[in-house]
């Protein structure tokens, strides 16, 4: 049995064929075990995309390993293919030598067609430099289950348990936690329990009679934080990350959302937390989502609409709106490939500029986005108290690739942590009579008065406001003065956020710059530089307007600057434009995130220009 | 619980100089919503008033409760959100013909659908007024307007037609030259539990004038407008001798006492009578009387009561929890 550091394994097969549920499995009984691990599910766009071609393969990659991951890992190591278009779709990103697990059942020549493949590729050399390893799952498993009470249907559909258990083996991972999970997932139907826990003991024995054929692995249990862990994904942590808020702030959690790809997970979460008053508004479409966000707002609400890039656009006039009410809103935008209707289901950090600028007349807004899955829940609360304590809508930019994402998560204690939002109510600062809608702070703060106040009764509206009773003003002065207030109240944001950090040390040859969900390839590519002996340092970016007030002292101890993101440039762009430097850019616009590998290669390369 | 203060209409008016053109229809709309604010027995801190983009959309400005003048055509979103969160509150939706059933007539026919507890007042001049003169969702088709120099090509609505369509469960129609009846409607809207939609034939004295003469003009209405009144039949004309009768599946209108019609003759109106609101609603403007009052009124449940029902149901069956019980829920390990 080999020990390994880390092992990457992704389960494929068609949309049908259960393979989000099997990876899982595998990924949560490896942190049960003490790995550290990191999941990327990828699944097509369409429900049902027709069986057996490869635009309907669905995939679930995991990483575990017995030191620090960070991401789903460049390229697997072993790959799970239910079918030949899962073996084509992945068959090239497998690393050389590694191990592919075929379902033989499904390799027909009917199949080989649907997948796009002129001749077999068992036998056409394509797996040549592979262990590969041909099991009749589905045949074994309906075998397996001859004497149950179930259709043959039901009895195929057991084969990813098959399939679970060979990895099991191999991979030396324990069978309790998988079998506890389907005793309480098929609790009302216990033939279920049992056909699945036969499949999967089956596999797994399977694999073991054959042991001597095949490569077995030990990943020892990492060293992590000691404390209690739980798994989580992005779209959960920012569902949660926005209850915390408002049970801090006391103000209840309204959201105006409409479905969309990949944010709708966001809605699901949050329509279960009634019991936390929660109030979950599905609506007519994205921009009613917004505007019922902001009429709960004007009520007192902490309010936030979910969307992806489609529907942000939509929403433009709206945000336009809450910034000019100066309302408390939150906007999170999980992005996903554009433009338009784009890849729906890949990821991309194409956004940024929407989020800056998209908008009509002078319409600053503060934005922060997340770096990793469990990191949504900080930048969900973070979002919410800038919005709360500084009366402005705030965009929360996250993505696909972390919205899905799972990986575990020290549980905070919130008793220490997260458990501090100050509402800017009018009542607590201003008599009745004193009250004006647009009296400021010296933070350029106004007030936020609800209906059914008593004495606080006061109209906002879309036009520009006089200054400090929020009349209609059509003076042009005054116009230039509000629009002056409001950009530099955003500004003033950068007193209540943390200084930039800076991973490696604060001077050197190459300063990598990132932001958003890229944080785990461009942290694992600099910590291997760094390993490599070179000067090279990590600047993530979480608060990207206003950014942290170091950031330009940061930039300036650098010879070089490379700002990694997967759009053509656009943060890029910003820093060279507010720093007056000349920052390079290592761009990707593929729907994929970066890999660890290509981005070590371009630092190096980075490194040697002249 | 402080006791309900004794308003008067002064009491609702702002400190905003109200800028309509002079002889607009919506003075006596506002002035009418001024009075019956005083009548609906609700605190004025509890009261708010959401418009969209319009002439009439700048009405909470002129209000002196809480309000949101808004976007162009979203204002039922965002009377949603407000009372969805806050359920106590008295909504007033102020719209028009171009804001609420051109751009904004997703929003509002998904209102309806809903049942969402507030009022809504839909200013109907056929026409755009803020941006001078182009043709809305109500103008007649033929009509010479800035965008339709050859007559207008456009089919339009009928917004009791529409509503009953989108479900509605209370519809009204009433006029800006008649007060009394205005706050009447006012009054009975913010007692019903629903979605109170009212219809205002309101006037537009420069790019529309007098499109509502027939049925406005105190003059010339008796023979234009019937009034309803639940459980009575609908007569009208000036001699009070004209009604309407059901001919097969159709509305006819008769006068009593030719060709043997009596009385007895005469629909009887129900506004709980839904095949009777369809009928009154599909009667085309310009060309037939039309109705004035409680057209349709059902009860149903409404959205916003559901919604806090529900919370509550859920509430007890989970009981409390707090966000770390959530944190530490599910399966989780420890690492030591």
């Amino acid at each position: 049995m080999k020990e390994l550091e880390s092992v990457v394994i992704r389960f494929s097969g068609d949309s049908g064929d259960g393979m989000q549920l099997t990876g899982t499995q595998f990924s949560n009984t490896s942190a049960l075990m003490g790995n550290d691990i990191a999941t990327f599910p990828d699944f097509p766009a369409e429900i049902r995309a027709p069986q057996g071609t490869v635009a309907g393969v669905s995939g679930f990659q995991v990483n575990i390993g017995a030191s620090e991951i960070n991401t789903p890992g460049d390229e697997p190591f072993v790959l799970v293919a239910m079918n030949p278009a899962a073996l084509k779709a992945n068959l090239h990103s497998v690393q050389t030598g590694g191990v592919v697990i075929i379902n033989t059942d499904a390799f027909t020549d009917k199949n080989f067609v649907k997948a796009g493949y002129t001749d077999s590729p068992l036998e056409n050399g394509d797996l040549d430099g592979y262990q590969v390893i041909k099991v009749a799952i589905t045949t074994q498993t309906v075998e397996t289950l001859k004497d149950f009470e179930l259709d043959t249907k039901s009895k195929t559909r057991c084969k990813n348990f098959y399939a679970l258990g060979m990895t099991f083996f191999m991979f030396s991972r324990e069978l309790e936690p998988t079998i506890e999970w389907l005793s309480k997932q098929f609790a009302k139907k216990p033939v279920l329990v049992d056909a699945n826990v036969a499949a999967l003991k089956a596999g797994y024995n399977f694999a073991e009679t054959i042991e001597t054929t095949i490569s077995t692995f030990k990943i020892p249990a990492a060293k992590i934080d000691a404390g209690l862990y739980r798994s989580i994904n992005g779209n959960q942590a920012t569902a949660w990350g926005f209850i915390q808020a408002s049970e801090v702030s006391g103000r209840p959690l309204f959201l105006g959302s409409y479905p969309i790809t990949p944010a709708s997970d966001i809605l699901h979460e949050l329509s279960n937390f009634k019991q936390f008053n929660v109030k979950t508004f599905q609506a007519e479409d994205e921009i009613a989502g917004v505007c019922t966000a902001i009429g709960a707002s004007f009520g007192g609400a902490l309010a936030l609409t979910t969307s992806s890039g489609p529907g942000i656009a939509l929403k433009g006039e709206a945000m336009g709106l809450a910034m000019i009410y100066e309302l408390p809103l939150v906007i999170v935008n999980v992005q996903r490939g554009g433009p338009s209707t784009g890849l729906p289901t890949k990821t991309e950090q194409s956004d940024l500029y929407q989020a800056m600028y998209g908008r009509n007349g002078e319409s600053p807004m503060i934005v922060v986005a997340a770096s990793r899955p469990n990191d949504c829940f900080e930048m969900a609360f973070e979002a919410s108290r800038l919005a709360i304590e500084h009366m402005t809508p705030v965009i929360l930019l996250t993505d696909g690739y972390i919205a899905n994402g799972a990986e575990p998560w020290k549980i905070p204690d919130l008793s220490t942590e997260f458990n501090k939002i100050e509402v800017q109510d009018a009542k607590s600062k201003y008599s009745a009579e004193e009250y004006l809608p647009y009296k400021r702070d010296d933070r350029l703060v106004r007030t936020w008065a609800f209906p059914g106040e008593e004495g606080y009764e006061h109209r906002l509206g879309g036009i520009e406001k006089q200054l400090d009773t929020g009349n209609v003003s059509y003076d042009p002065a005054n116009h230039e003065e509000m629009c002056r207030i409001r950009a530099q109240k955003v500004a003033n944001a950068a007193d209540n956020i943390p200084l930039q950090e800076v991973e490696g040390d604060d001077s050197g040859d190459l300063l990598v710059i990132s932001w958003g969900g890229t944080y785990g390839a461009t942290h694992m590519a600099v910590s291997e530089m760094r390993n490599q002996g070179k000067k090279v340092s990590l600047m993530h970016l979480k608060y990207i307007n206003p950014m942290p007030k170091n950031v330009d002292d940061i930039i300036k101890k650098f010879n070089k600057v490379v700002v990694c993101e997967l759009n053509r440039g656009q943060l890029k762009d910003i820093i060279n434009a507010k720093y007056s430097i000349n920052a390079m850019g290592y761009n990707k616009v593929q729907g994929l995130p970066f890999r660890i590998s290509e981005l070590v290669t371009e630092f190096n390369r980075i490194l040697e220009l002249q | 619980m402080t006791e309900m203060p004794k308003y008067t209409k002064k009491d609702f008016v702002s400190d905003q100089e109200v800028r309509w053109c002079p002889g607009c229809g919506d003075y006596a709309i506002l002035n009418a919503v001024q009075m019956a604010m005083a009548k609906i027995n609700r605190k004025k801190e509890d009261i708010a008033f959401i418009s969209g983009i319009g002439c009439s959309s700048r009405f909470p400005y002129y209000m002196s409760t809480y309000g949101l003048h808004t976007i162009h055509g979203r204002a039922p979103a965002f009377a949603s959100g407000l009372k969805v969160h806050n359920p106590d509150l008295s909504v007033w939706l102020i719209t028009g013909d171009g804001d609420g059933l051109s751009i904004g007539g997703n929003h509002l026919i998904h209102l309806i659908r809903r049942n969402v507890n507030m009022n809504v007042i839909l200013f109907n001049n056929e026409i755009y007024g803020l941006t001078k003169g182009q043709y809305s969702p109500t103008t007649p088709p033929g009509q010479v307007t800035k965008s339709t120099p050859y007559g207008s090509l456009d089919r339009c609505f009928l917004p009791g037609k529409l509503m009953l369509g989108a479900g509605s469960t209370f519809f009204a129609r009433t006029m800006d030259t008649d007060p009394k009846h205005m706050q009447e409607i006012f009054l009975a809207a913010e007692q019903h539990q629903g979605c109170s939609f009212i219809e205002v034939l309101q006037n537009c004295v420069i790019f529309n004038d007098k499109t509502h003469e027939n049925y406005t003009n105190r003059k010339l209405r008796d023979d234009w407008v019937f009034f309803l009144e639940a459980g009575k039949p609908i007569i009208f004309g000036k001699e009070k001798n004209k009604g309407l009768r059901l001919n097969g599946a159709k509305l006819e209108v008769v006068t009593i006492g030719e060709n043997g019609v009596t009385e007895n003759d005469l629909v009887v109106h129900d506004p709980k009578d839904s095949n009777l609101a369809f009928l009154l609603n599909n009667l085309v403007p310009h060309r037939d009387p039309l109705a004035m009052g409680i057209v349709h009124q059902v009860e149903d449940l409404t959205y916003d009561a559901q919604v806090t029902q529900q919370i509550s149901d859920v509430s007890d069956k989970k009981g409390k929890m707090s966000m770390q019980d959530v944190l530490k829920s599910g399966s989780t390990w420890t690492v030591k």
